[in-house]
């Protein structure tokens, strides 16, 4: 039975690391880049978050949405000035540029509300459901049920609607796309959009379980999430959500089976294997050279 | 008089200008701090910084090897300056007594973090290169992870039976007069501090000749040649993993040397000074100093480990500063319109200053 726990937990987490990979895998899908300001969103997202729930008091909804609003926004806008000049540069340049984004985003973090940890309020009630033995906490459940809502919304968002066909044209062929009259531009915002609100409801669930905020709160679930988008192929959106349970799940299982200290290492290990078998990733697809 | 001439024209001529620029300005430096040094003016926060420039210098230069030469994206460069920095601190440790010589002691060090560095590059480097692009960046990424968790939990010392290890827990108990190298999360403590600057500028020549006799050589052209284009190189029967291998191997010794005096320079040194944050920093280097360029690395790498210091009177902002010095350099440096833009700013302001 503790067994079946685990797994839960690890599905709660791997569930956050989905929802951050899916903002990994979306930018670099469309933009061909890394975007490693990302984990930083998600930091800001959970500021905001926390000063909404805890000084002004508004309720969990409307917190999440000003969270998530903040965070697209600031998203779009960092696309604008620090990208957007670089489309024409090679990827290493736009590399760096995002780390001196997410240097920025960090010290700035730092200036405004100081490197003091901030408790985030507790907004799940702690009860737990019992599932046959297994009990799982509220917390977890709602996490993998939103990780589950968002993959669903998202597939139909760019299986169904035209902007998301726009969006699979650029990421196939920008000029083709560009020639068919999609505005290429203005899909890549949306793109940044969409990845910055994700990462703004994925700093709730990170905050809900780990209730503390401080400016580099997201470097490394950043990374993680990054491995995980890796992991399941990147630029692939059924990928990262692949990746991140999978990864959370490996994560969990290495902590309560092996050792806690080395579960970092077994993860990053359990990667390199992964894609020694399987080069892409899980469910990347196989890049064909041109000669 | 002919020769000398001779080698005067080769010294400068298009191809080896670079190399000898980059001697230069190493030396014309070495001498010009020793001499401020002399004569008392250096800040100790400035002589603080020499050694461990060097060592960033001779990192940043293994790794322009790799993504400059080699054209591979590295992000765990810093992993193996870890190997070789506790490599280092492990041999100098266990050889405290046999060699009292600090000097020879740092440089057998040195040679030690660099072999290891060099065996763990090969180790990781097999199924590193049959990877591309991205790929291989994550799992060169995933290396420093996984690099920094096993020393953080390495618990390593030596007394009269012999040297002790243990792993994740500390088992070691040692006979009195023994002495932990390695103490897990807290790291190498008590490390007598003999890096010295001279050393580190020797370290930054050794490593200059290194790359430079590479890329003159068959094997760097051979190295480039993959980088431009993999299929062509392989098509004129260059074996691409192996060259690849050669380019990653001595980018991962500089590190492993780079590493091992930075651990000697510090009396304590915890596995976590040598994070991801650490491997982006010398990729920063790398990439602002210009891909390929030598003399580039050296320059930004010295000016970006500086800036933060110079800033400090800026107290809070230095580092906000910082990370907007590096996205305007980014942009200025990679788009069209705003480079003709900047180049106008910078003209109209030396017309202003010719005209008073």
């Amino acid at each position: 039975m503790a067994f079946f726990s685990y797994l839960v937990n690890g599905l709660g987490l791997g569930s956050v690391y989905a929802i951050i990979a899916l903002g990994y895998t979306m930018v670099y899908g469309i933009a061909k880049m890394l975007n490693f300001a990302h984990g930083d969103i998600i930091m800001i997202g959970a500021y905001v978050s926390y000063f909404l729930l805890s000084y002004f008091h508004l309720p969990l909804a409307v917190s999440v949405l000003g969270a998530v609003a903040c965070c697209t926004v600031l998203g779009v806008t960092i696309e604008r000035l620090a990208y957007k000049p670089l489309r024409q540069a090679s990827s290493l340049s736009v590399l760096i540029t995002a780390i001196g984004v997410s240097y920025f985003l960090q010290n700035g973090a730092q200036l405004l509300w100081s490197s003091s940890t901030k408790v985030f309020p507790s907004v799940i009630s702690n009860g737990a459901l019992k599932l046959g033995g297994v009990s799982v906490s509220y917390l977890t459940l709602i996490t993998i049920l939103t990780c589950i809502l968002v993959m669903t919304c998202l597939t139909l968002f760019i299986n169904k609607t035209k902007t998301g066909k726009a969006m699979r044209a650029c990421s196939e062929d920008k000029g083709a796309a560009a020639l068919m009259g999609i505005n290429v531009n203005h899909i890549i915002s949306i793109t940044f959009a969409i990845g910055s609100g994700l990462a703004a409801i994925a700093a709730v669930l990170l905050c809900a379980t780990y209730p503390s905020v401080y400016p580099t709160l997201g470097s490394m679930p950043g990374i993680k999430a990054f491995t995980a988008a890796v992991f399941g192929g990147i630029g692939s959106i059924p990928g990262a959500f692949l990746g991140g349970l999978v990864l959370g799940i490996i994560e969990v299982l290495a902590k309560a089976y092996i050792s806690t200290q080395l579960s970092d290492a077994i993860v990053f290990a359990v990667l390199i294997i992964v894609l020694l078998i399987k080069p892409t990733g899980l469910l990347g697809h196989k890049i064909s050279e041109k000669v | 008089m002919k020769k000398n001439a001779n080698v005067f024209s080769k010294l400068f001529d298009e191809k080896h200008r670079g190399r000898t620029v980059s001697f230069l300005i190493v030396i014309c430096v070495y001498v010009l701090i020793e001499l401020l040094q002399a004569a008392g003016s250096l800040s100790s926060l400035f002589k603080s910084l020499l050694v461990p420039a060097c060592c960033y210098i001779v990192a940043a230069l293994g790794l322009n090897m790799n993504v400059g030469i080699s054209g591979e994206l590295n992000l765990g460069q810093a992993g193996f300056m870890s190997v070789g920095a506790f490599t280092g601190i492990c041999v100098s440790g266990l050889l405290a007594e046999t060699i009292p010589n600090t000097v020879i002691r740092l440089i057998i060090a040195i040679i030690a973090g660099a072999i290891i560095a060099a065996v763990m590059g090969w180790l990781i480097g097999v199924p590193v290169l049959k990877l591309q692009g991205d790929y291989l960046a994550i799992v060169t990424l995933a290396f420093g992870q996984i690099i920094k968790s096993l020393i953080t939990n390495l618990y390593f010392g030596f007394d009269e039976n012999g040297l002790h290890m243990s792993f994740v827990n500390n088992n070691v108990k040692l006979a009195p007069g023994g002495k932990m190298l390695i103490n897990g999360p807290i790291g190498a403590t008590g490390t007598p501090r003999i890096a010295t600057f001279t050393i580190g500028v020797c370290l930054v020549l050794a490593s200059l000749v290194i790359i430079y006799n590479l890329i003159y050589s068959k094997s760097g052209r051979a190295i480039m040649s993959c980088r431009d284009n993999r299929i062509a190189a392989e098509s004129i029967g260059i074996k691409v993993a192996d060259i690849k291998m050669l380019a990653f191997i001595v980018s991962a010794s500089l590190a492993g040397a780079a590493g091992a005096l930075y651990g000697m320079n510090y009396s304590t040194l915890a596995a976590n000074k040598f994070d991801f944050n650490t491997s982006i920093l010398i990729l920063v280097y790398v990439v602002l100093g210009g891909l390929g360029n030598m003399t580039g690395t050296i320059i930004s790498t010295a000016v970006l480990l500086v800036l933060p210091e110079m800033l400090r009177g800026l107290q809070d902002y230095r580092m906000l500063i910082y990370a907007m010095v590096l996205i305007v350099i980014m942009l200025v440096s990679n788009n069209e319109a705003l480079k003709t833009r900047f180049g106008k700013l910078t003209e109209g302001f030396r017309k202003k200053k010719g005209a008073q």
